[in-house]
């Protein structure tokens, strides 16, 4: 199935790029729609059984793989919003649809993937799609970041390739069986440290770019500011997710060795200093894109240390990526709409957005809760687990300074999002108001409404998986 | 026969912190591919033959002819000033790299493992490292693109010494070098001509807070 799936997708890609009609192109991307829930729906009944070698749908890639599907359906529907009227341009049209399609599906093979040579390739294919995406409005801002991103993101996946080479050294003569994750549980604790930690580091290392963690977080930050907000929608919740899968399944290896309390230390400074960095930069960002693309590097800095403080904290990761995609995304939509009645992303120029938008600011007002963890939020379980189990490891030296900064973050957050809500503008003229369709909330309510429900009553169905996903690092 | 190729290609990398000219990097990256050509073929001559054509190929006809013409052109085109316009001094370049390569140096000497010849280890790490300090001290984006290709040069390198056992690892470092280097750098690099005229990173440092 994953093979037809590919095919699927790189064919509608194809299609979508040769032909150029409105209406053709939104056929096409509705088929891929059809074709990426069929898959979904085949994978979770299908889970655990091998595909072409190297595609294995475990209880963490059906998982994610059901938050892609959800995101991808607003995200590409949107997009026929935010391509300015203006600028409706047959040919940057057709590239923006085909290279978001291409990302879904790169998105969609690097979850399933159960070898790291292969996860790698999806991943190189997701820098070239989305630095296609990013590039979409051609101007010297969407020029820089484009640069930037491919830059950044090649050197990175140049520290994975390394990575790699160290793992398969520190295998010796297991040869390329050994690189497949099931294998490298299995062998993990019989690897030589030294390369294995060395292999670690750089895999880590690499993955953060896409993932946003401290040593290479810079190149997603203007990837989401300068990106169409679909787009930025797709990058920091289901594309943050690749480097997550990345680092939880070698992570899972690393689980199995001796060197388990060295790379929890590793992991441990890395999400700290993350954290440290995302709050520096909200309490000073006026960018709100920027704002939430710094907010993104929070959560996942959380993650990391959840997933360091070991026990309930893996169950709490799990959770918190997914329903930090689905908030972080509506939000992100849902700046779109912002963006097309101010023209502006500034914050100094935003304000009174109940009287202009009414169930956008609704959106605002809800997600702005969501995303900063206060209940009914399913962030809140999440991450009240997240703290629960740095507690019960005894990282409290760690857990009262990320407290505090967090209580910095949720402060800056409130004013600025309050500022948007509440606020007059300043020099806005209301007669050249853009009027956007309230219908296009829809989705948004949807998304936070999975958040909270998630959260809060989470089906059996889903609980079982999560506990499924886990199962190899509690032993 | 393999050391002495390698302990070139160290030099190179010498070379290269000190070279003023953007077309003495181009040329010292075509040099550096046929000393790659020569590595690989000693290196993986037991390995399946039609496997070793196509890796032998790649560091011919990509690394020492393809990406050095492009990089020419792509010079000649936007009118690329001939100066590499360091940050730093050539004299402080010079003894940065040298440090790098005897840090490199140390650190190997205290890995106790027979399986691995340390050489490859030594050389790549020092081309990974010389190729990020390029990168950090120099002005100009085609720079930053050269001293790219010197780090996957130095993937390359690595990849060699477990290529016996895992060719399939070589073949993925090629994709890498295939992908990014002419691919997605080629188009770009283009495009940089297009919007922005001369081409200085510079002018790409309005993005941040």
């Amino acid at each position: 199935m994953i093979g037809i799936y590919l095919t699927a997708a790189v064919l509608i890609s194809g299609l979508i790029f040769v032909n150029r009609k409105r209406q053709v192109n939104k056929l096409l991307v509705t088929l891929f729609i059809g074709v990426q829930w069929a898959f979904t729906i085949y994978e979770y009944y299908h889970k655990g059984i091998v595909e072409l070698n190297y595609f294995k749908p475990d209880a963490l890639a059906i998982l994610l793989l059901a938050t892609l599907s959800i995101i991808s359906i607003p995200a590409l529907f949107h997009s026929y919003d935010y391509i300015y009227p203006e600028k409706d341009n047959p040919k940057t049209r057709s590239i923006y649809y085909a290279a978001m399609t291409i990302l879904i599906a790169a998105i969609g093979a690097a979850y399933l993937s159960n070898h790291i040579a292969v996860t790698w390739i999806f991943i190189e294919i997701t820098t070239l799609s989305a630095s296609a995406l990013i590039f979409h409005r051609r101007n010297s801002g969407s020029l820089e970041a484009t640069w930037k991103y491919i830059f950044v993101c090649s050197i990175s996946l140049t520290f994975v390739f390394i990575g790699i080479l160290f793992l398969s050294i520190a295998l010796g003569h297991s040869g390329e069986q050994g690189l497949y994750f099931d294998a490298l549980v299995n062998q993990a604790a019989n690897l030589n440290t030294f390369w294995f930690k060395l292999a670690f580091v750089f895999i880590f290392v690499g993955f953060t770019a896409k993932l946003g963690l401290v040593p290479m977080y810079t190149a997603g930050i203007d990837a989401k500011d300068k990106a169409p907000t679909p787009a930025a929608a797709l990058f920091s919740s289901v594309l943050m997710n690749v480097g997550f899968v990345g680092i939880f399944r070698i992570y899972a290896a690393v689980a199995h060795s001796s060197i388990h309390g060295w790379a929890n230390h590793v992991i441990m400074i890395a999400a700290f200093l993350s954290v440290f960095i995302a709050t520096v930069y909200v309490l000073k960002v006026k960018n709100i894109k920027r704002m939430l693309a710094y907010s993104s590097i929070e959560h996942m800095g959380l993650v990391m240390l959840g997933l360091a403080a070991g026990g309930i904290g893996y169950y709490a990761v799990v959770l918190h990526v997914i329903l930090h995609a689905f908030a972080k995304s509506a939000l992100f939509f849902q700046i779109g709409q912002v963006y097309n009645i101010y023209k502006s992303k500034n914050l100094y120029y935003l304000g009174s957005y109940f009287k202009y938008n009414l169930p956008g600011a609704i959106i605002i007002l809800i997600a702005f809760i969501c995303v900063t963890a206060m209940p009914p939020s399913g962030l809140f379980i999440s991450e009240f687990y997240i703290f629960t189990a740095l507690f019960k490891s005894g990282y409290l030296f760690v857990l009262i300074p990320v407290l505090i900064l967090l209580t910095m973050i949720i402060w800056a957050m409130g004013k600025n999002f309050l500022k948007l809500l509440f606020t007059p503008p300043v020099n806005f003229d209301e007669t050249k108001i853009e009027k956007v369709s309230h219908l296009e909330t829809f989705s948004q309510f949807i998304l936070l409404g999975l958040v909270i429900y998630l959260g809060i009553n989470p089906p059996a169905k889903f609980v079982n998986l999560i506990n499924e996903a886990v199962k190899n690092l509690i032993f | 026969m393999i050391n002495v190729l390698l302990i070139t290609f160290v030099i190179t990398l010498l070379y290269i912190s000190i070279a003023n000219r953007l077309l003495t990097y181009v040329k010292i990256l075509a040099f550096q591919g046929i000393l790659l050509f020569g590595v690989a073929f000693i290196e993986l001559i037991e390995i399946n033959p039609v496997n070793l054509a196509f890796i032998l190929l790649e560091t011919i006809i990509v690394k020492t002819v393809a990406i050095p013409m492009f990089l020419t052109h792509v010079i000649k085109k936007n009118r690329i000033t001939r100066e590499a316009e360091p940050f730093v001094p050539n004299f402080v370049s010079l003894i940065i790299v040298t440090i790098i390569i005897i840090v490199t140096f140390l650190i190997s000497n205290s890995i106790a493992d027979t399986h691995l010849d340390k050489i490859y280890f030594v050389v790549a790490l020092v081309a990974l490292f010389s190729g990020l300090y390029i990168i950090i001290s120099r002005k100009k984006i085609i720079t930053h693109v050269i001293a790219y290709v010197i780090i996957e040069n130095g993937v390359f390198i690595l990849s060699l010494a477990v290529g016996n056992e895992m060719p399939m690892l070589v073949n993925l470092g090629i994709l890498l070098d295939i992908f990014v280097s002419v691919f997605l750098l080629g188009i770009f690099i283009n495009k940089v001509g297009d919007v922005v005229k001369d081409i200085d990173i510079t002018q790409l440092s309005n993005l941040k807070d």
